[in-house]
Parts: C-alpha cells; structure tokens; sequence
C-alpha cells in the first residue's frame, strides 16, 4: 500500500460494481426513491452514499479499508495516527482538547481561537489562560502569539494541560511553532494545533513549518478548506506518546455520527492521495498564482496585500505566502465592504472581510482568469468607490476580562438584556463576526465599553455578528448577578 | 462516406454542415481549433467545437462590429480589439487611413497563428504597420490604461470558457476606464434567441448600462451563428449611434462593403419587441 493507494475510494468502486440490493440505511436506496435529488446531484454520487458494512468499514472501529486510509492519511502527514473526522475541523479541535483536559483543568489559548475551541471548553468545564495574540499596529489582524508570551504563560500557569496553537492564523500568520512545542513538553504539557487553515503546510514547499514536523502532539487539520475534500470533512493527525491514539479514537467517538458519511470520507481519501502525490507541485503553482495576484494587486496603488515583510521574529514568525490577504483602509473602505461590493457588483464571493481587510483564498481549484477577474474587479472597486485613506478602527485586540469559566457562565442563571446595556455585565453568550468566527465576547467574560463599541461598529459596518441566542443581536444574554 | 460537422446551438438543436476534408485539429492552452472544408460555407474554423468563422459569411459579422462605431466617430484614432484573433476585425479598421494605431489582444497566439495559414483573407491585414498584437487575457491587457483608446472592440468568444472575463462588470469598468472622453465601445452580444447564454447576456448588457450614459443594442443576420439573430452593443461616453451618424461622410470615404451602408446602420438598431423586451428584463 503507498500513497497512489486510495483504498476507501477502491471499495466504493467494487461496492458499486458488485450491485448489492440494499437492505439497508439510507431510505434513498442508491438514489432510486429520490428522483429529484438523484438529479440534482448525480446517479453517481448517491450510488455511493452508503451506509458502513463489512466491505467498507466502520468509522467507530476500522479494522478496514477506513484503517488503510487513515494509515495513509498518518503517513501523508508525517504523523503515527490519523483519524478521518466528519464532523468539520470543529470535530477534530474539540476531539483534541478533550483528549487532553478534563473539567478543571486549564488550558492555554490565543484569544483569536476559532469559537469550536472554546465550545470544547464549554462542554468540558475547562479553564482558558488567554494569551494576547497581538495586533498589527497599521492592519490592525490579530497574530500568532510571541513565543515568549506563551512561554511567560506556562511559567505562571504551571497547572494547565495544554497548550493551544492557530498555524496559521485565517490570515495565513505562523508563530514560532518549535519553540512553543519546546516550552510546552518542557513543561510537560501537550502541543495542540489547530492547523485548519494550513493542510498545504504539509506539502508545498517554502511554506511555514507544520505541527508534526516540529513535534507537536496533535494537529487539526481542514482538508475540505485548502486540500480539495468535500466540505466539513476533515482530519485528525498526532504523534504517539504522550497521548495513545486508542484513547482519542474513544474521545472521538463521543459526539461523533455513526453514520458517517462516505462522501466525506472517500473525498479525504483522494484529497489525501492527490496532495501526496501531487502536492509540491500543486502547491507550488497555488503560490505562484497568489504571488502574481499580490503583485498585481499592490500596482493599482492603494490595496495592500501584505506578505512575508510583515514577518518579525515575534508575533509574525512565518507567514502563509498562499494566502491572499488585502489591507483595504488607504483606498477608504472597510474589508466588509470590499468584500460586499465584490460579491453584489462582480459575482466574486471572498472568503471574509473584517474591519481593515479581506481574505481572498488561493487553491488547487483557482485558474489564471479568477485571478484577473479579481485583480480587474480591485481595480474597478478604486475607480467607483476609492477615496481618501481612513483610519476605521486602530486595533481588533479587544482584552477579554474573564470572570466566569465558559461552562459556568453558559450554564449560570441568565437573563436577556438590551446590548447597549451590558456594559459591565458577564456574558453568557458569544458575539462573533462570521467569518471569521472569532469571539469578540466570550461566555464568562465582562461586557466591556471597548467590546461593546467595537460590535455596535462592527454590526454597522453589514458584518454578519453571530453567537447570541437574540439573531439580530438587539439583546445578549447576561449572568444573573448573584446566582 | 459522409462527414458532417455538428454544433449543438441547444441540448435538442443541431446545425450541421457538411465537411469535404478536416483540415486542422489543435489543441492550445486555452481551447481546442479545428479547421474543416465544405461546399455550402467554404472554409470555416471552431473553438470548443463552436464556429467562430465561415469564409462565407464572416464579412457581415466583420462589417458590423466595425463599421458602426466608424460611423458614428469618425475621428476614431487609437483603436483596441479585444480577441478577434481571425484577424477580420482588424482588416476592416486598416481600411480607415484616419486610424493611427490599433492594438489587438487576443489571449490564444495559436488561433492567430492558425488564421494567418488558414484564413489569409482575414487575417491579411495582421501586418500593417499600425498594427501591434498582444497575446494575453484582455482583462488583464485593459485594466492598465486610463483615457487611452477612442474606441475598444471586443470581438470575444461566448461568455463560458475563455472568454468569460470579458462579459463582466469588472472587465467593462476597466474598458470604461481605458477610453478616452468620447470614447465607444462595442461587443460581440451573443444572441437573445436561445436559452444557453441568455442570462449571461443580459446580465452583460445591464452592466453595460450601468456604465455608459449611451448604450444601444443593434443586430445583424449571420447564419452560421446560433439563430442567425446575432446582437452587438454600442455603448459610449458621448456619441450616440444614429443621431451622430453623417452618412454622407462615411460614403464619401468610398469604402465597398457587403453588408453595412448608411440606411441599414440605422435600422440595425431597431430591434423587435420581444428582443427590447427580454434586454430590458434584469437578469
């Protein structure tokens, strides 16, 4: 078995082949009681979406073709296991946080994490030990936390289980991943990584170096965002030794369907083959084209799409050269409204906007006309609307004050209240803008002045704010004081 | 034997021309060339598999995309063609000696290349010294120039493939910006007859009309093309088709041609309800 191998994609053919009548799960019988969807989708596509069985393996507990795929999976990913996740990255950042933290214990964490973190933290009672990310003094992004802050971290938190890594960050900024892996077994915590947005680290060349190949003990990795699988399928990769991977199996296994999908899983399977087999040079021509983008981009004069000089031995360790990401402010719009204006005006759907920016995401699926059309629709956006640089808002670091550990602000007695009156109340709710779905507000922490003003700037900006139970955000919920 | 040359215009509609000998088939970076001979149309070429040119009819495609905005100014001095790498665009501009300089970008150097070995009555004018040709995307050829051209053909392929690009707002927005004060601009439009391109056409000419404080639509017959019932748009920062049209000095250049004159120039513009109609629908 090597890596041109796709075992899970093979079994699927023969299943097909062997025309088995089902008997079983799903209702749809290989699409023939669905005529309407087996249209719109495919013969083909529902021909495969069974259910486990002998042949194909059984996600819980593979002994199969899943376990071969997984076995290529960790060898693809230079890792000793890896577990093929239905459930989105979010799956496989919780399934590593609650491999390794229990209620009570602690864990050391970016502030700009993915809310799927915290949610680990909320089911599980765990304890979050912040640590400022830092913020770009002129871009304004949050980015991939000092070594020394962290090392500065594990120093006065001894006690916490963990520590927690974004490699990259959604803008394609890296920390010094090594020395964080160093000072967390050192201290004899666990290196989790959430490496959602860094698949390609694993195969392109000149790019940032990867969580398994600095030793950190577990990875999530988003094969679905830049590795070319099925969305909300992704992978689990990890290290033997100071976690046993039967023991994550069972942790998986805890929120995970069992009826997992063989869509999502034979697309991880040929995803993980292509990138194996064919990864350096896709990923080669992926940096090609967001280099070209950039450079053409930075010619209209305004935009700026920032790169590897924003690098500073600190908080900017590495940065992801795929990742197209654009600075918006001097030609006097916010990244929100960029990132409205190409979708309504030009059909071009970024991946997010926030107040100073905008992500454009590169990969295996883009063509040199995309890129044009992007570089054409930039230039048409400063003709129509550039005007005078502004300054919008000088930092995204909002500090968070946490009072309440998430799990019990989320469990506390609560009550609504009108958003403008929060200040000084603990939220027992997120607020987020989505993308990226980072938490301005987390549950347990106080509303501040500064949190609240930059969501009331944010909503106002047409940012899509998501978290509270209210969707249009008119009242957050709030501990009961007292309770 | 029988060897037939089949397009698709719809899923359920066919035209076929009957192929005496297949004389090309190529495949360049961006699409597949095949070149055929035939009784009724003489030599003809596709991309894709569609016909891009009939040595029969291709003068009333050529006379109409060209003459037209001649017409309407003809103080034209710097002339763009975006695609029209068959070179028939470009041999009817060279007959205007008032013309000083015409730039033509067409992303496919082969199909150039093609045309001058296979279609020398077209691509006959390719050389004359006014002439520079650029081989890259007109999206991206355009976006550099502010005030640059009196006018900006685009002579494109259908807005599915390579010549997607150019039926967008943002391609449009960078033309707009690339003409002078009184600049036009004019676009192969597609047709309005059949399903495959309509929403794409439509939604071509609304951005059009957003951009331009002129914007017309006129048609012509060309048989080789789906319905025959083919649309160009004219549309500019300041002359209007027929009002600034003087005939008697565009026939007083003495130019033959063997479609446009002066009369048709205008009628072309008249178009029939149901066509007004489904450019009026935003799409």
């Amino acid at each position: 078995m090597d890596q041109e191998c796709a075992p899970l994609h093979s079994a699927l053919i023969d299943y097909r082949k062997r025309r088995v009548v089902p008997f079983d799960v799903p209702g749809h019988k290989q699409g023939r009681g669905t005529p309407e969807l087996t249209q719109f989708l495919g013969k083909e596509c529902l021909s495969v979406d069974v259910n486990s069985m002998k042949p194909l393996d059984n996600l819980s507990h593979p002994t199969g073709v899943i376990r071969d795929a997984e076995i290529l999976a960790a060898e693809a990913f230079c890792a000793d296991a890896a577990f093929l996740i239905v459930g989105g990255t979010t799956a496989a950042v919780q399934a590593m946080i609650m491999s390794v933290c229990k209620g009570g214990d602690s864990i050391i964490i970016p502030r700009n994490v993915h809310k799927s973190a915290i949610n680990a933290l909320i089911l599980c009672g765990i304890t979050p030990i912040y640590v400022d990310p830092g913020v770009h003094p002129t871009l304004g992004i949050s980015l991939g936390m000092a070594a020394a802050d962290v090392e500065r971290a594990i120093k006065e938190h001894p006690e916490a289980k963990a520590v927690f890594v974004n490699n990259p960050t959604y803008y394609g900024v890296c920390p010094d991943l090594r020395r964080i892996v160093i000072a967390a077994h050192a201290a004899g915590m666990a290196a989790l990584v959430d490496e959602a947005h860094g698949t390609h680290f694993y195969f392109g060349e000149a790019l940032p170096l990867s969580a398994m190949s600095v030793g950190a003990d577990m990875s999530a990795i988003s094969m679905h965002k830049t590795g070319g699988s099925l969305t909300q399928s992704s992978l689990l990769v990890m290290k033997r030794g100071k976690i046993d991977p039967e023991y994550v199996r069972i942790v998986i296994s805890l929120t995970q369907t069992t009826s997992a999908s063989y869509l999502l899983m034979s697309s991880i399977d040929i995803a993980r083959k292509t990138l194996a087999t064919q990864g350096t040079e896709l990923f080669g021509r992926v940096t090609a084209l967001a280099a070209y983008a950039r450079s053409e981009i930075n010619n209209i004069g305004g935009w700026y799409a920032f790169s590897k000089e924003i690098i500073n031995g600190r908080d900017v360790f590495d940065f992801d050269l795929t990742k197209l990401s654009i600075h918006t402010l001097k030609i006097g719009l916010a990244g929100i409204e960029v990132y409205d204006i190409l979708r309504d005006d030009y059909g071009i759907q970024t991946e997010f906007g926030d107040m100073g920016n905008m992500l454009a995401i590169i990969s295996v699926g883009d063509t040199n006309y995309n890129i044009e059309r992007l570089v054409a629709a930039l230039t048409d956006i400063k003709r129509l609307h550039g005007k005078e640089g502004i300054d919008l808002w000088d930092h995204e670091y909002i500090a968070p004050v946490v009072e309440l550990s998430p799990q019990e602000a989320f469990y506390a007695a609560r009550k609504p209240l009108p958003l403008t009156e929060c200040v000084g109340e603990i939220s027992s709710e997120f607020v987020m803008c989505y993308p990226p779905g980072i938490p301005i507000l987390a549950p347990g922490e106080l509303v501040t002045r500064e949190a609240l003003d930059y969501i009331l700037y944010a909503k106002g900006k047409g940012s899509l704010l998501m978290g509270p139970q209210d969707i249009n955000l008119e009242k957050l919920h709030v501990v009961r004081r007292g309770s | 034997m029988e060897l037939w040359f089949t397009e698709e215009h719809t899923p359920t509609v066919r035209f076929s021309i009957k192929v005496k000998e297949q004389l090309l088939s190529k495949k360049s970076p961006f699409q597949q060339i095949d070149v055929f001979e035939s009784d009724e149309f003489g030599r003809f070429f596709t991309l894709d598999g569609l016909i891009m040119l009939t040595e029969k009819d291709e003068f009333i495609y050529h006379d109409m995309i060209v003459h037209v905005p001649m017409a309407a100014n003809p103080g034209i001095k710097k002339v763009l063609v975006i695609g029209g790498g068959d070179g028939g665009s470009v041999r009817e501009l060279t007959r205007y000696k008032t013309i000083e300089k015409i730039d033509m970008v067409d992303i496919d150097e082969m199909v150039v290349n093609v045309c001058r070995e296979y279609f020398k009555q077209t691509s006959k004018r390719l050389d004359d010294p006014r002439v520079t040709l650029y081989f890259e995307d007109g999206l991206k050829f355009v976006r550099r120039f502010e005030g640059e051209y009196d006018l900006i053909i685009v002579d494109s392929t259908d807005p599915f493939g390579p010549g997607e690009g150019l039926f967008t707002k943002e391609f449009y927005g960078n033309c707009f910006k690339a003409l002078t004060e009184d600049g036009i601009l004019v676009n192969q439009h597609e047709s309005h007859y059949y399903e495959t391109f309509l929403a794409a056409m439509q939604r071509a000419h609304r951005r059009i009309k957003e951009l331009f404080p002129v914007c017309s639509v006129y048609q012509a017959h060309i048989p080789t093309y789906p319905s025959g019932h083919w649309l160009f748009g004219f549309a500019s920062k300041k002359y209007d088709p027929i009002k600034d049209l003087d005939a008697d000095a565009w026939n007083a250049l003495g130019l033959t041609t063997g479609y446009y004159n002066t009369d048709l120039h205008k009628g072309s513009f008249m178009l029939p309800n149901y066509v007004k109609e489904i450019l009026n629908k935003v799409a």
